[in-house]
This record gives structure tokens, C-alpha cells and sequence, in this order.
């Protein structure tokens, strides 16, 4: 029998280690607590630098992943227990009810057309609702619903049980419960990744407060062409379309009140996003505003090259003090200073501001790591303390890999989740 | 004559709203060599499935046709159904009646209706002419070479045999360690590198995996993923060796300035590796100047070299430590320190008391010698004006550009390089450590500067990639291949320049010259088929002949439409 391995997180590095593993012969158990696969990349509309689809490469992937025969996906999922040491370790899985059966669930959406209950959906960040039972994004793996039961009033309250109704498979069962799921694993992969900064505390930003400052992930979803405008390129405040377009870097990152490090990606999303919104709207000038500009991959001097030369963006060497909304209700004032002896105190107008927010360890990476016993370093994120073992983290046999460990971008965490996959090999067939 | 089944899919609503479904099922019925059409709510869910599989052998199928969603998701599902139910997969034929026609027609069910009804019809045309393939396996050989002994080949090495996969290791050099052999301790964290280094080579010295080949050279590679045989020349002598994979990891080299700030002129002018060895000597400089950005970001080199601003932070670290009197500047475009241990170095360096100053492209440094000694000027944004640094030492921050052998072993291998040298992995995003070749990977900086994290990172990664065939013990050669018609083939050779591949030669036998496919390379793009002017290329599951009857149903089911 094929030893196991259980993955942590099914977001790009959790499916590349999956994959790796599985095709090396492993037994994988890939733990996502969300109903899908997909993680953050998901989310995004265009990757930098070569502007590629994002959902259009990843998809295949997820697919290939949900469907090779050594991976099995627990969704809706998370790690609650664990306990030996490598490698025989017990892993203890919880699967959330989803009041779903998804042997017959065919994800066709009939029943979401029919739900009464709107929430704010949590995939779009809140930028519009979803149902109470739904698919978290169209091309969701699995492509099976799932009933929130926070917000269903059937299971709080007994009343509705429209979906059933229209469910011709089927496929609605109110009283399914809790599983558990103990697994004889011989390592652990954490791929948890990152969840945005909370900045609505860094009130002289605005977010939260003028309703034309959104976050650099809202804005990629308005720019996606499946996202809660349709792709359409406009403010909350009044529906337009935004001429002037700001973003702010360093939200809360290189910040010695908030978070001291650097979250790596955010020079060249920004970068991304502001050519993007050229291709939304042909007339719209963006400005960058930033500390350093820090564009070090390949292709990625050329990138930011092409949106000052190509795509009119306006990089300013500067850090924001302050964010106000304009006069009418719509757009945003700027204030910022300029650099040299002659610096001064500018307050621009913007249609509309990004805040690029600091990254951080997703929101239940602490308490994984203290189930799983591993050390978090000074900045929160898992520690890996071996140069030779980059990927190793504080405890023998749990391996780390992606944002999880440090901020990367995609390529590094892909390479290091096949990293992952190698020290997994190692540690099972050498013993080194 | 072929004896079809065509299942047509409501998908609930999502196709059954807009198309005609009953309609469209009643017009498969009329189709040539149809025996049988039906329509199903969900033909994927498990009730889809079972009845289809029913038909198939109540009605002795031997192709069916699927109009329902996207072959992308389900026509796995479907093939292994109707192989379940004994036909060929590829005799199945997946028809998109949702992203193709009822998704994107939703106001207009009729011409909806019609739509399906001419896929359908065309689908069924190709069923008919399906013939079974079958899906090879070739055998590999469980030994892997890594081209390269520096820090990613080394670890990519120490990883395989860890794994206890027979590899070859092959260093052009009489010494391991590439660039890192010549520097001391690797930052961000001050680790000692001979520690690293050390631990890498006594892995490698305890195998009996491990092969190592000292001052030798690549000369020739030859074969395919899982058969590959690379030639070696060591020290005149050459070798064979058969490998099922191999890594390529031969790093990259610190660029010489040319004359550049006083670089041969001005004493004190040195690059940062020339700091590094002098550093490791025990020399402690007490006045020091970096200049970063020497020969990058610049028209001809427009790259960042990524790894050159933290070298500075942590050699100007080191300065410190052992003399805190010790005056160091960092004369920068943007200070590159991304992440949480690089920039952690920066604040140190600042609280430190490292002087940034940030120059523009527009007004670089000037390096002279002088009376007094070597200065620096530079113009001080702050102050408005130029001011000059009196130093000992200019240490110039040069890029890590691409080795001149790149080129050489890239053609031997045949995959390509990017502008400026570096190889070029087969997808940037999501296949950093592979080339699109089979069995080909990469890592380190020869794919681009990287520090010693990323490199051993990328090492494994390669690793990975490298272990998979060799585990497998078998690599699967597609169904959907392209063949070459001997007859028809001139021989032209349009098809293996199109081929990005590297699947096809042009081979000659019985005095016969003609276009030979490597099934084991051919990834079923169809790329030579369209490249060749003779029809003489075709492939499997979408020959001229197919592709030729689906577009005469679809004129035929046009011409007979009512208007």
C-alpha cells in the first residue's frame, strides 16, 4: 500500500505539491476548508508579467488534480487533530456538513437561481451577494454546491427548503452532520497561504470610509470579466467609470506599527492592474504610488517599463499621509509629498484608489501550527529554520511550502511546492 | 457502417432553457448511422452515466456522441464510460452545446436550437469515420544527470540520490560550489556557505547513487524523455551515459564592468565578488561605497538581477559588525529587498548607520581618483546638489548575466534561451522548473539570479520533476500523435521546423528520404499538419478525412435548414 501524505491548503501550492506527490506514487489527502480548490489565484483576473488568464491556467490544474487517482479532495475540510511523530503520524480531519450530497449534486444551479437568502459572497470580496446554498466560483472543483448553514434559514430555523424542491437529483439533505476522517499519514504538507491585512485600522486610508477606495484584490474581481461588474471598470459611488486611477503600495507592510516586511508581490500586481485598467478603459491614467519599486523576476523591468511607456502610469516615489473623500461624494483627495529639497505637500484628486494591503499568514495558520506543533518566525509566518531544508519546517516530517512560509509570488511557490514534493520523497525512500 | 449513439444533456436548466433538447434528439435520429438518440437532465450524474452505458449494449454501439458542457471537465468521465461498456475512448466524441451555444445564445432559443442541431450533426459526421487508438509506454531508464555542481545542482543531486535514483552529476570545473565556492557566508541570515557546501558534498560522497564527473563537459545529448544518452569528455576521455531525465543547472556569472565607474582605473574599484573574496580573507575595509544597479537596469540589460541589493546589505552588515566606525554608503536606483529576512537586513543596515542614496539613470555616480584619494560623487537628492564620498573602496553591484556556454548546451539539448541568455522554462507561471521538452528540467540561476533559498528551492523542485518518470519506470506516449504519410512525404522539412517539440527528423530509408514522428515527443498539437503542403502529415482523432466530413454535415445541415 502506498504511503500518505496529507496537503494542507488547496491553493496553487497545495495542488502543485499534491500533484507532485501523487504522480511519485503517494497516497494524497489534499485539506481545503473552503467548498473548492483553488486558493487565491483563483481570485485573480491576469497574472504579471505575461498578462495571462489566471482561472484559465489554474483550471486545468485543479482539474487534473480533483480527478488523478492518488489525490483524494476533502473539502469543506480542516485538519483538527494530529498526533505521533514522523512518520507515523495520525491525522485527524473534520468534513463540514454540506447539507449536500454530492454523489448526486451535478452543480447545475438550479437550486442557488432559487434560494431567498443573500450574503455577501466572500469569493467576490464582498463585492456582491451570493445564496446560501452556492458554488463559490463558476469553475469550482468540485463543481458541487454547498448549503452555508449560518445563513440557510432551513437549518436554523426549519423554514424554506426551496432547494430541495427544485433539486431534481435530488442531492439536498438537511440532516447530514460533522464527519471525522483519521488518516494514517506519513508526512505533512502546509500550503495555507495568505489572507489580506485588515487596513480599514489605518483610517487615514480611507478604506471603508469613501466609497471609491477599494483593495487591490476587489479590484482585481471588478476587472474580471466573471466578477460582480462583469468586467466593467466602475466605482461604487456612482457607477462610473474611473479616468483617474491611484494606487497606494505598502498598505500596512514595511510598516513598523503594522507589518515590518516586504509582501514581495504587490510592486508588480499593481504594475498588472494598472495596464489592466487601460485595456478596461482606453482614456484612464493610472499613478503608482511607492516606496521601491521592486520588480526582480523575469520579464518584470520590462513590465513596469511597458506601463510607463505604453500604458501612461505615473510612478511616484511617495507614501500617501492621507486619503479623504472629494467634494460630491465621489472619488477620493490624495495627499502625499514630493521628493528633492523643493518637496511639498500635494493633494490630488483621484476617481478611484487601490490600497495594496500587506499580506499576511492566513488567519488560520497560528492555530494549525500550534495543533501541528511548528514554530511561527518574528513576522508570524511558518518558520523554516534549515538552509539545507528550506522547505523544512521546526518538526521533522511536516514540510512547508508557498506564502505559507514567506511572501512569495506564484513561480516560487509552484517551484517550492515541487520543492516539497522532493523532501518528501527524500525523507520516505532515503531517510535523509 | 458504424452503429452511433447520440445522448444530447439538459444539464438542468443550463442548456435545456435555452436549446430544444427533445428537437435536437429527434434530429440525431435522422442522422446517417445513427442507431439511437436520447436526451438525459444530467448525463453526467450517475443515472446519465448508467444509461448510456444501457444503450450501448442494447443497442451494440460502437460510437457515441455526448452534446452536453465541456470536454475540458467531462470528457474524461465520458471515456471512461464507454470504455466500461467495451468501445475504444476515442471512439467517443464530445459535442459543447453549453459554452458554445445555449450559454452565449440565451435570447435566441430557435437559432439556439439550430446551432446545437448543426454540432450534433457534425459531430456525428467525425463519429462515424473514429477509429480506435491505443496510448504506448516506453520504458525508462532510472538514472538522472545534472548538468552543474553549483549550489542548485548540488542539491538537485543530493535530492535524487536521497531518493535513491542513480545520478550523474557534471561539473565543468575542477572545484563544486559554482559562485558560491567564492563567497562566505550567504545572507540574509549570515549562515556560513562551506558549512552548506560541505554538507551537500558528504551527501554525495556517502552515496553509491552518486556519480560525480569533475572538469567535465556536456558534447553531445541524444534521445528522449526516459532514453536520453549524454556524451561527456573528461579530460579527453568520453563517456556514455543513459539517462531517463536531466537537469540542466549551470548557473550564471557576475558580469565584468567594462571600464565602468573606474572599474581598472581607479584603485578600490571592485565588484561585489571581488569584495566577497576579500572579505573572506579577513580584510575589513573602513570606508566603502556600493554603487548597485552596475550594467542592469539599463537599455541593452533592462533586467533586475535580484540578488545584488541583498550581497550589499549583508557585505555592508558585515562591515559593521567588525568595525561599527567604519563609514559604508549604498548608492541605489530602489533597494530590492523583498520578503521578511531581506528586508529585515535593510532596517538593520540603516539602523546601522548605512547611508542610502538613491540615484537616477539620468545622473549616475562618477568614480575618480584624486590627491586625496578615490571619491565618489553622486548627486543628493535631499540637498539638491552633488557631494563628494571620499572612499576606500567602490564596490560595483554588477548583474549575474548568463554563462557564454548557455547557448552551447542549450542546442545540444534543444531548448530555448530568453534575450538575455537565461533559459526559458516552458510556462513563466506555472512550470518554473521545466522546459517544454519532456524530461528536460532547469534551476538555479541559469533560468534567472536567485538567492541560495530559491536555488536549493528550485534544485528540489527539479529534483521532483525528474524523480516522476524515473519512479514511474514508464512515460506514456499519447494516442493523438501525428503520422507521416511515407508516399505522399517530399521530405520539405516545414513540419520539423514547426514542431516545438523536437519530435520530428527527416530520416531516409531504401534511398526513401521522409518526415519521421517520435511518438514519445509528439504532444498532438497538429502543428506540422498545418505546416505540411503535401496532406502528408495527419493526425490521430483529426485527420483531413474527419475534419473534411465534419464540415460537408455542416454545410449539408445549412443547405437543408429552412430559412
Amino acid at each position: 500500500m502506498s504511503k500518505k501524505v496529507v496537503v494542507i491548503g488547496g491553493g496553487i501550492a497545495g495542488i502543485q505539491a499534491s500533484l507532485d506527490l501523487a504522480d511519485m506514487g503517494y497516497e494524497v489527502h489534499l485539506v481545503e476548508r473552503s467548498p473548492s480548490i483553488g486558493g487565491r489565484m483563483a481570485q485573480l483576473d491576469k497574472t504579471f508579467p505575461t498578462n495571462d488568464c489566471s482561472l484559465c491556467i489554474l483550471s486545468p490544474k485543479m482539474i487534473m488534480c480533483a480527478g488523478h487517482e492518488n489525490v483524494k479532495l476533502h473539502v469543506y475540510s480542516e485538519v483538527v487533530g494530529i498526533s505521533g511523530e514522523f512518520p507515523d503520524l495520525k491525522v485527524t480531519i473534520k468534513e463540514k456538513a454540506r447539507f449536500v450530497n454530492i454523489s448526486k449534486c451535478t452543480g447545475c444551479g438550479d437550486c442557488m437561481a432559487k434560494c431567498p437568502v443573500k450574503i455577501p459572497n466572500e469569493f467576490e470580496e464582498k463585492l456582491s451577494k451570493r445564496k446560501a446554498i452556492y458554488l463559490p466560483f463558476p469553475q469550482a472543483v468540485p463543481r458541487k454546491v454547498t448549503i452555508d448553514a449560518e445563513h440557510c434559514t432551513m437549518i436554523k430555523s426549519g423554514k424554506c427548503g426551496v432547494c430541495k424542491k427544485v433539486c431534481q437529483a435530488g442531492a439536498i439533505e438537511y440532516d447530514q452532520t460533522d464527519s471525522t476522517v483519521v488518516l494514517d499519514a506519513s508526512a505533512v504538507v502546509v500550503a495555507t497561504g495568505f489572507d489580506l491585512a485588515d487596513v480599514t485600522v489605518l483610517s487615514q486610508y480611507g478604506l471603508g470610509i469613501c466609497k471609491d477606495v477599494v483593495t487591490s484584490l476587489q479590484l482585481e474581481r471588478i476587472l474580471s470579466a466573471s466578477g460582480p461588474t462583469g468586467g466593467h471598470l466602475v466605482r461604487a459611488s456612482d457607477g462610473k467609470e474611473p479616468k483617474k486611477l491611484g494606487f497606494v503600495q505598502c498598505v500596512g507592510s514595511r510598516d513598523e506599527k503594522m507589518y515590518k516586511y516586504c509582501s514581495s508581490v504587490c510592486c508588480m500586481y499593481a504594475t498588472k492592474e494598472s495596464i489592466l485598467a487601460r485595456e478596461h478603459v482606453p482614456d484612464i491614467n493610472s499613478t503608482i504610488f511607492y516606496m521601491d519599486m521592486r520588480a526582480t523576476g523575469k520579464g518584470f523591468q520590462e513590465f513596469v517599463q511597458r506601463a510607463e511607456k505604453n500604458y501612461g502610469v505615473r510612478y511616484i516615489r511617495s507614501r500617501p499621509a492621507n486619503v479623504q473623500p472629494a467634494n460630491g461624494g465621489s472619488g477620493v483627495l490624495v495627499t502625499y509629498e514630493t521628493r528633492g529639497l523643493a518637496g511639498e505637500q500635494v493633494t490630488e484628486e483621484f476617481d478611484m484608489l487601490v490600497l495594496c494591503p500587506a499580506l499576511v499568514p492566513s488567519n488560520g495558520a497560528p492555530d494549525l501550527a500550534k495543533l501541528l506543533r511548528i514554530e511561527l518566525d518574528d513576522d508570524r509566518f511558518l518558520r523554516t529554520p534549515s538552509l539545507r531544508h528550506p522547505v523544512d519546517s521546526s518538526k521533522k516530517g511536516i514540510l512547508v511550502c508557498g506564502f505559507a512560509g514567506a511572501p512569495m509570488d506564484i513561480p516560487d511557490s509552484v517551484a517550492q511546492a515541487s520543492g516539497v514534493a522532493a523532501r518528501v520523497a527524500e525523507l520516505l525512500e532515503g531517510g535523509a | 457502417m458504424a452503429r452511433i449513439g447520440v445522448f444530447i444533456c439538459h444539464c438542468g436548466h443550463n442548456i435545456a432553457s435555452t436549446v430544444n433538447v427533445e428537437e435536437v434528439a429527434e434530429f440525431a435520429k435522422t442522422l446517417p448511422e445513427v442507431v439511437v438518440a436520447d436526451h438525459n437532465l444530467y448525463s453526467c450524474s450517475e443515472e446519465g452515466l448508467g444509461s448510456i452505458k444501457k444503450s450501448i449494449e442494447k443497442n451494440k454501439l460502437d460510437r457515441v456522441v455526448v452534446a452536453a458542457c465541456t470536454p475540458r471537465t467531462h470528457e474524461p468521465l465520458f471515456r471512461k464510460t464507454v470504455e466500461l461498456a467495451g468501445i475504444n475512448k476515442y471512439q467517443f466524441e464530445f459535442v459543447n452545446i453549453r459554452e458554445h451555444v445555449s450559454w452565449i445564445h440565451t435570447k435566441e432559443p430557435k437559432s439556439a436550437t439550430e446551432k446545437a442541431k448543426k454540432l450534433v450533426a457534425m459531430g456525428v459526421a467525425k463519429a462515424a469515420l473514429l477509429e480506435p487508438q491505443k496510448e504506448g509506454e516506453s520504458n525508462v531508464i532510472p538514472t538522472a544527470v545534472v548538468i552543474g555542481g553549483g549550489i542548485a545542482g548540488l542539491t538537485a543531486a543530493a535530492s535524487l540520490v536521497a531518493q535513491n535514483i542513480d545520478t550523474h552529476l557534471i561539473e565543468a570545473e575542477s572545484r563544486l560550489g559554482g559562485n558560491l565556492a567564492d563567497i562566505e557566508v550567504v545572507g540574509p541570515e549570515f549562515r556560513r556557505s562551506e558549512e552548506l557546501l560541505d554538507m551537500l558534498t558528504k551527501e554525495l560522497k556517502a552515496s553509491p547513487k552518486a556519480h560525480v564527473h569533475m572538469s567535465s563537459k556536456v558534447t553531445d545529448v541524444k534521445g528522449f524523455v526516459g532514453n536520453f544518452e549524454v556524451t561527456i569528455d573528461k579530460a579527453g576521455k568520453t563517456e556514455k551515459i543513459p539517462a531517463g531525465a536531466i537537469i540542466v543547472a549551470t548557473g550564471a556569472k557576475e558580469w565584468t564592468p567594462d571600464g565602468e565607474y573606474g572599474y581598472g582605473t581607479v584603485p578600490g574599484a571592485i565588484t561585489q565578488l571581488d569584495l566577497e573574496k576579500r572579505l573572506a580573507k579577513g580584510e575589513r575595509p573602513k570606508r566603502v561605497v556600493f554603487i548597485q544597479c552596475v550594467g542592469s537596469r539599463q537599455p541593452g540589460r533592462e533586467y533586475c538581477s535580484r540578488v545584488c541589493c541583498n550581497a550589499s546589505l549583508k557585505n555592508a552588515l558585515r562591515i559593521l559588525e567588525s568595525s561599527p566606525d567604519a563609514t559604508v554608503s549604498i548608492l541605489h536606483r530602489d533597494i530590492m529587498s523583498s520578503g521578511t529576512v531581506s528586508e529585515h537586513i535593510y532596517r538593520l543596515a540603516s539602523e546601522k548607520g548605512v547611508r542610502f542614496m538613491r540615484y537616477g539613470l539620468d545622473r549616475p555616480a562618477k568614480v575618480s581618483r584624486t590627491q586625496n584619494g578615490t571619491v565618489v560623487k553622486v548627486f543628493d537628492e535631499t540637498l539638491d546638489e552633488d557631494i563628494d564620498l571620499d572612499t576606500d573602496l567602490v564596490v560595483l553591484a554588477t548583474p549575474m548575466v548568463a554563462r557564454e556556454d548557455s547557448r552551447d548546451v542549450g542546442k545540444l539539448l534543444k531548448v530555448p534561451l530568453d534575450k538575455f541568455g537565461f533559459f526559458l522554462e516552458a510556462h513563466v507561471k506555472l512550470r518554473p522548473v521545466e522546459f517544454a521538452t519532456d524530461g528536460i528540467f532547469l534551476c538555479g540561476a541559469a533560468r534567472w539570479p536567485g538567492s541560495v533559498n530559491e536555488c536549493i528551492s528550485q534544485g528540489m523542485a527539479a529534483a521532483a520533476k525528474a524523480a516522476i518518470p524515473i519512479r514511474r519506470g514508464k512515460v506514456v506516449i499519447e494516442a493523438i500523435t501525428a503520422q507521416s504519410d511515407i508516399d505522399k512525404c517530399a521530405a520539405c522539412g516545414n513540419c520539423v521546423i514547426a514542431c516545438p517539440y523536437e519530435a520530428i527528423e527527416i530520416v531516409a530509408s531504401e534511398g526513401k528520404r521522409y518526415a519521421k514522428v517520435n511518438e514519445t515527443q509528439c504532444k498532438g498539437c497538429g502543428t506540422c499538419v498545418a505546416a505540411c503542403p503535401n496532406d502528408a502529415m495527419q493526425q490521430r482523432g483529426f485527420t483531413t478525412r474527419q475534419l473534411g466530413a465534419m464540415i460537408d454535415a455542416l454545410v449539408k445541415s445549412a443547405m437543408e435548414e429552412t430559412p
